[in-house]
């Protein structure tokens, strides 16, 4: 007798292929069924890895069959959003020009959940170089939000967020530059989290904007992002970036206790211009916690207003660099209506990035151009400065500080697609937390009165990842509305 | 208010290794003109004091033992590559001769 193991969080399916209730393998194919199921209308997978899934779930059941540890995710389902270099299937960052490219290694990520007793299902669909925020950018399909197939489902990590809501993995990566998984995880109702830039390891990570870029899980609930931030954080000599600072054990910061926590609310963000259920589900959700015993402070962060325009500068600036390598020589696609070299890398380029990445690669070349280096980049990196000041001088007074995640919830699809401008103000309550480097989560706090997802964001200081669980894990115990589940179709 | 002309379309286009055709040039000079003129309010904050953050994390230099590591094989190096001849990755020709 089979049962739907696809609906279990990741911690009671490793429970239940612990004690022998299944194994990984009728786990896994419960997922592979629940893709088969949704996916046609989802949408989130653009690759499934069925027969090699089967197989990790093969080896895991032998090593449990042995009495060996299979690690602390042995047997659970996960996606992996297609930025990450994986030595199974192809890794295209959902870009025409990376099309058929096989990575000769994993990411670090990759082989840390692997040796950790996880099984791959597949590759998740993203905006192209996770460049977007609505994964409408993929050049290779469009993501439906499972809780409004009309909706998207946010970005630039869709995909992945979308395969947590509609139960088709059970733990999902992702990668935020400038709120790409905390986004997705409030449109789509689930938990994501960004942890500090340097907590986890970037090798094999497609880079967008080295100074921002940070790689991060989508998961059910609280307990199982404890559990997956466990395995990815720590230090890596491949990855300079990544911090030596030590990682704690964070399923220790699962409690359920927030009686000496300060939440600070920047009197910036709670503006007239943040309204409807968005306003009326977080105010909601900081009064279940206040009645729990946090005390709550007002506090600011006056360079706010200045966030977008600096990080619109910074991080077309760095990907204009980064994705200078897509030149047709050593990998990815070459045209081959050139005469010359030039003409080869000119045409490769303009033939196969998309808009949104011609666009960004042009306003960043822009930006660090002679004549204007000093006047758009130096400045915004001036002004960057400013605003993780405000951060520091808002956590002496706070210990975490509650926003929402997103000013609306996820609007239509091809809704916001004609204005670029219009797509990027939407990311107003993200992007300050990557230029600050600090770390950020988003977890589920209710439903709009149409039934949409509403995020609320839990910032931290840096390296206080604990602080953001803790506080994620009591709200999560004593939230005032009951999720449930979105029905597909 | 940044003002982006068609040429300077043309001119940064061609530093990016993009081409642009008369009416891309003419979307994008829009665009840009947008986006960039949004970036201007970041002149009215006086930042003469203020000191770039020009690192995410503070870090002083990361240094690791000069040893020999396992690596790509030239093989495995080369498989994705559009053009090689087994040995180098292979360009439409450089140098006139």
């Amino acid at each position: 007798m089979s049962r739907e193991w696809y609906k279990l969080t990741a911690h009671a399916l490793r429970e239940a292929v612990r004690n022998g209730e299944t194994t990984a393998v009728e786990a896994t194919q419960s997922y592979l069924d629940r893709i088969k199921a949704v996916d046609g209308k989802v949408q989130a997978y653009i690759d499934v890895w069925e027969t090699h899934a089967l197989q990790q779930a093969e080896k895991v059941d032998a090593r449990l069959k042995r009495g060996e540890d299979a690690g602390p995710l042995a047997g659970v389902p996960i996606g992996v959003k297609d930025v990450f270099c994986t030595k199974q299937g192809t890794t295209t960052c959902c870009s025409k020009i990376l099309k058929g490219y096989r990575s000769p290694f994993d990411a670090t990520v990759v082989e840390k959940l692997e040796a950790a007793g996880g099984i791959f299902l597949g590759k998740l669909n993203m905006d192209e170089f996770a460049m977007g925020s609505s994964t409408e950018n993929s050049a290779v399909q469009i993501t439906h939000n499972p809780w409004n197939l009309e909706c998207v489902p946010g970005g630039s990590s869709g995909g992945s967020a979308a395969a947590i809501a509609a139960n088709e993995c059970a733990i999902a990566l992702g990668s935020d530059t400038g709120g790409s998984i905390r986004q997705p995880a409030a449109c789509c109702g689930c938990v994501g989290l960004k942890p500090t830039y340097g907590r986890v390891s970037r090798y094999g990570l497609v880079a967008f904007a080295s100074s921002l870029d940070q790689v991060g899980p989508f998961t059910k609930d609280m307990r199982d992002m404890a559990l997956t931030l466990n395995v990815l954080c720590g230090q890596d000599p491949r990855d300079s970036t990544s911090s030596t600072i030590p990682v704690p054990d964070f399923t220790r910061a699962l409690r359920d206790d927030v009686s000496n926590i300060t939440i600070g609310l920047p009197r910036e963000y709670y503006t007239d211009a943040l309204g409807g259920d968005v306003r009326v589900r977080v105010e909601a959700a900081i009064e279940v916690l206040r009645g729990l015993g946090a005390k709550v402070v007002e506090v600011s962060l006056p360079h706010t207003d200045y966030a977008i325009a600096v990080y619109y500068i910074i991080c077309t600036a760095e990907a204009s660099a980064n994705l200078a390598r897509f030149d047709g020589v050593r990998y990815g696609y070459r045209s081959l209506n050139a005469n010359d070299v030039r003409e080869m890398y000119v045409n490769s380029k303009t033939e196969m990035f998309g808009p949104e990445v011609q666009r960004r690669i042009m306003l960043g070349t822009y930006v660090l151009s002679s004549g204007y280096y000093d006047a758009y980049y130096l400045k915004a990196q001036k002004v960057r400065t400013l605003i993780r000041q405000d951060f520091q001088r808002a956590f002496e007074q706070c210990d975490v500080i509650l926003t929402p995640t997103s000013p609306t919830p996820a609007f239509k699809l091809g809704e916001k697609t004609a204005d670029p401008l219009e797509m990027y103000l939407s990311d107003i309550y993200t992007i300050s937390v990557n230029l600050a480097s600090i770390p950020g989560m988003s977890m589920p706090c209710g439903l709009t009165d149409s039934g949409l997802p509403v995020g609320l964001q839990v910032l931290g200081k840096p390296f206080d990842e604990e602080t953001v669980l803790r506080v994620g894990y009591t709200y999560e115990q004593h939230r005032d509305f009951e999720m449930g589940a979105p029905e597909i179709g | 208010m940044a003002k982006i002309t068609q040429q300077d379309v043309e001119y940064v286009a061609r530093l990016a290794h993009l081409a642009v055709d008369d009416a891309a040039k003419e979307r994008l000079a829009g665009e840009m003109g947008d986006i960039l003129g949004y970036m201007d309010k970041l002149n009215e904050l006086n930042t003469d004091d203020i000191e770039p953050m020009m690192h995410a994390q503070e870090m002083t230099n990361v240094y690791r033992d000069d040893e020999v590591k396992p690596s790509l094989t030239r093989e495995e190096a080369l498989r994705n590559a559009p053009q090689t001849d087994g040995e180098y990755f292979l360009v439409p020709r450089i140098l006139e001769g």
